[in-house]
């Protein structure tokens, strides 16, 4: 009798649970978050949430009828294989409605065979190569490529009385596309490339590329490294041997001077002309909302970088082209639903290309400053409307 | 004179291998994560195979891996993406490098071949960034399109193709392995694993030995790596990575070295800790992987191998 009881309750508490979750089931989207939460790149994942966090903060977590929902996997780095099995779990096991996060190129070009088979939307948030849009038609991509970000800077430079640079880049794929960037546009402006080194990628001593360049006497130096430490060795080398005093300028891609790390590395970087789409340090309401918003998710610890407003700009597409289908999260509607979606972004306007399914943006000029708050790219020039020309 | 080893099956050994195939209906919703550990266990086996049979320290066994999986994703990529030839050549084109470098790798003692196997990796892994019109660079080697297994499987979402062929493959490589360890050739590493100094007192060659063992180690690798970007139609530059030759050798530690099951099943305990504690915390998950591994090496000496070992002889022993 009391087993009989409590077989009843127990069913009829099953049946309440499963009823309860078959209806949530219906009203909750799901996004399932590929990202980089441990390791040497563990700030990608967590500034790409952060930005997304902060915008359900403004925007509350619910869009046309549904409650949107963030499972989140690390990929550890760069690890491609465990990227595209977390993408495969979360389509297959976790039912997962949108694909988002990628901070890292290979991690998102091994999940894009995954968006395309389970005809599921994929929004890079971060990984900025050329092609990525190009290998599934489900991608969208709402943070910048690096021809994009690049070109402005030499077309800046040029207009600006710089006429002979020389390039700096480290020797992997990144730097190498970015070197054929400027270097291009700089031609094309009437501008000479006096001469270009490729630096190690592993542990570079930078001392004697900045003595080789001194002695080539350009008028501007133009810098691509990896993000973090290098740039740090190769500006203090920059100050040690007197490059500024000989009267060449230092200019590079914002990604060295990411609001995240900028205050780590201090003084040196005072008067970098960088070009970026992204500044902290920009002059909206939106970024300042933003601003707010993501210190009260994450603690204002840390400042947001470019990849929380990726993240954020990720979640405002989402949103925005749920309302546009009414809930419906098939690929193929929210895909369309975000060809040629105009947001206004912390960073200004930004548009999805119809045709490449990339971002559209304005690109800033900006230049090192100390303000009140620490150090900041203060956005002095701008180039709008800038479309990726790797493609 | 005593015989050979017998290659008969033992009722331990026949237990293990209907695990995966119970895991296959069991969990059909961790197939792809199942054929990962596969992989990573093929993998293991190749280096159980140079470590705990010829001691032979690598710490850059990933060097063949990553050949493996470039020449099965370069040979997909231009059109040629039958699965079982895409095997075969990776077999043979990191055999081949096996071969080669294991004239560097025969000439010195531990610290040495650390050093020369750590250096190899490291030379590949640059020489694919360099060659990024070929290799796709740090931002990998993508278009790779595997045609179907027999022309009938396909590789899909749900795994299950990736599950079989890696098992099937797995199960083949590791008979080719055991009856290899337990033939008069395996028996002749065994003995310059305990003293490399007496074997040629009784008319062994250690050199030759070992640059054969080294090869075939090489050529199982190879096959480890093509698994792996067959199954996930992708190969990233991190194949040639340290950090997986360094994963590979705590996976085959914590198993157990020398008993071929330890790659195995150090495989498994390894990327399944490391799914579980992932996905119970995406961020500070090192932590405790890194913990349990402590305290496991700590525990069970020999790794887990040497620990159920130590466990089925005081039963034996007790129960007699």
């Amino acid at each position: 009798m009391r087993f009989g009881n409590l077989g009843k309750k127990l069913f009829c508490g099953a049946a309440t649970l499963a009823l309860a979750s078959a209806v949530s089931a219906q009203n909750v989207v799901k996004l399932g978050m590929v990202g980089e939460f441990s390791g040497p790149f563990a700030q990608y994942g967590q500034q790409i949430l952060g930005g997304m966090k902060a915008y359900m903060k403004l925007h509350g977590d619910t869009v046309a009828g549904k409650k949107i929902e963030i499972v989140q996997k690390d990929t550890g780095g760069p690890a491609p294989d465990v990227a595209k099995r977390l993408a495969q779990e979360l389509v297959t096991r976790d039912n997962v409605d949108i694909l988002v996060g990628f901070g890292l190129t290979p991690n998102a070009l091994a999940v894009a065979p995954v968006a395309t088979e389970a005809k599921k939307a994929m929004v890079i948030m971060n990984a900025a190569t050329s092609i990525i849009t190009t290998r599934s038609p489900y991608i969208v991509r709402v943070s910048m490529t690096l021809p994009q970000i690049t070109q402005p800077m030499a077309v800046w430079a040029a207009k600006n009385g710089i006429k002979k640079v020389y390039t700096v880049v480290a020797d992997y794929g990144p730097g190498l596309d970015s070197e054929k960037a400027f270097s291009e546009a700089f031609k094309a402006a009437g501008g000479e490339i006096v001469g270009s080194i490729h630096t190690p990628l592993q542990n570079p001593d930078f001392a004697p590329f900045v003595q080789r360049v001194k002695d080539a006497k350009p008028e501007a130096v133009f810098l691509f490294l990896p993000a973090g430490e290098q740039g740090i060795a190769f500006m203090k080398g920059y100050a040690e041997r007197g490059l500024a005093q000989a009267g060449i300028k230092l200019i590079a891609t914002g990604d060295i001077t990411d609001d995240g790390v900028l205050e780590a590395m201090g003084e040196p970087t005072l008067g970098l002309i960088t070009s970026f789409h992204y500044s902290a340090a920009h002059n909206s309401p939106e970024n300042a909302a933003f601003k707010k918003a993501y210190a009260e998710v994450n603690g204002d610890k840390l400042r947001p970088n470019f990849m929380a407003a990726g993240g954020y700009d990720g979640m405002a597409a989402i949103y925005e082209a749920l309302k546009k289908t009414n809930g419906s999260t098939d690929g193929d509607k929210l895909v369309a639903a975000m060809k040629g979606m105009k947001l206004v972004s912390p960073r200004g306007p930004i548009m999805i290309d119809p045709e490449t399914r990339d971002v559209v943006q304005t690109v800033y000029i900006r230049k090192v400053e100390k303000t009140g708050g620490g150090l900041y790219n203060v956005e002095f020039d701008k180039f709008p409307d800038q479309k990726d020309p790797g493609k | 004179m005593s015989a050979l080893p017998t290659l008969k099956w033992n009722k331990f050994e026949i237990a293990f291998w209907l695990i995966p195939i119970a895991a296959f209906f069991l969990f059909p919703r961790y197939l792809t994560l199942g054929s990962q550990i596969l992989i990573a266990g093929l993998f293991a086996l190749s280096l159980d195979l140079i470590l705990g049979y010829a001691r032979i320290i690598s710490l850059g066994h990933a060097a063949f891996f990553g050949l493996g999986a470039y020449t099965a994703g370069l040979l997909a990529k231009h059109g040629f993406g039958e699965p079982l030839s895409g095997l075969f050549a990776a077999a043979a084109v990191a055999a081949l490098a096996g071969w080669i470098t294991s004239f560097l790798i025969v000439r010195g003692q531990d610290l040495t071949r650390l050093m020369v196997t750590l250096g190899i990796g490291l030379m590949l892994f640059e020489t694919a960034n360099q060659a990024s019109s070929i290799t796709g660079g740090v931002d990998g080697l993508s278009g790779v399109e595997m045609k179907k297994i027999f022309g009938v499987f396909g590789f899909g979402l749900d795994g299950k193709a990736a599950y079989l062929y890696s098992l099937a493959v797995l199960f083949v490589v590791f008979n080719a392995t055991r009856a290899l360890v337990r033939s008069p050739f395996g028996l002749s590493l065994r003995g310059i694993r305990e003293g490399e100094r007496r074997m040629p007192a009784i008319g062994a060659s250690v050199r030759r030995k070992l640059v054969a063992v080294y090869t075939i180690g090489a050529g199982i690798a190879g096959i480890a790596g093509a698994l792996l970007a067959q199954t996930t139609q992708f190969v990233g530059i991190d194949v040639f990575g340290f950090q997986r030759s360094a994963e590979l050798m705590i996976m085959l530690v914590l198993g157990g070295t020398g008993y071929l099951y330890g790659g195995l099943l150090g495989a498994a305990v390894f990327m399944i800790l490391q799914d579980y504690l992932a996905n119970l915390n995406p961020v500070y998950w090192q932590f405790w992987l890194g913990l349990l591994l402590v305290l496991i090496v700590l525990f069970a000496r020999g790794g887990l191998m040497g620990g159920l070992a130590v466990l089925h002889d005081r039963v034996w022993r007790t129960s007699r």
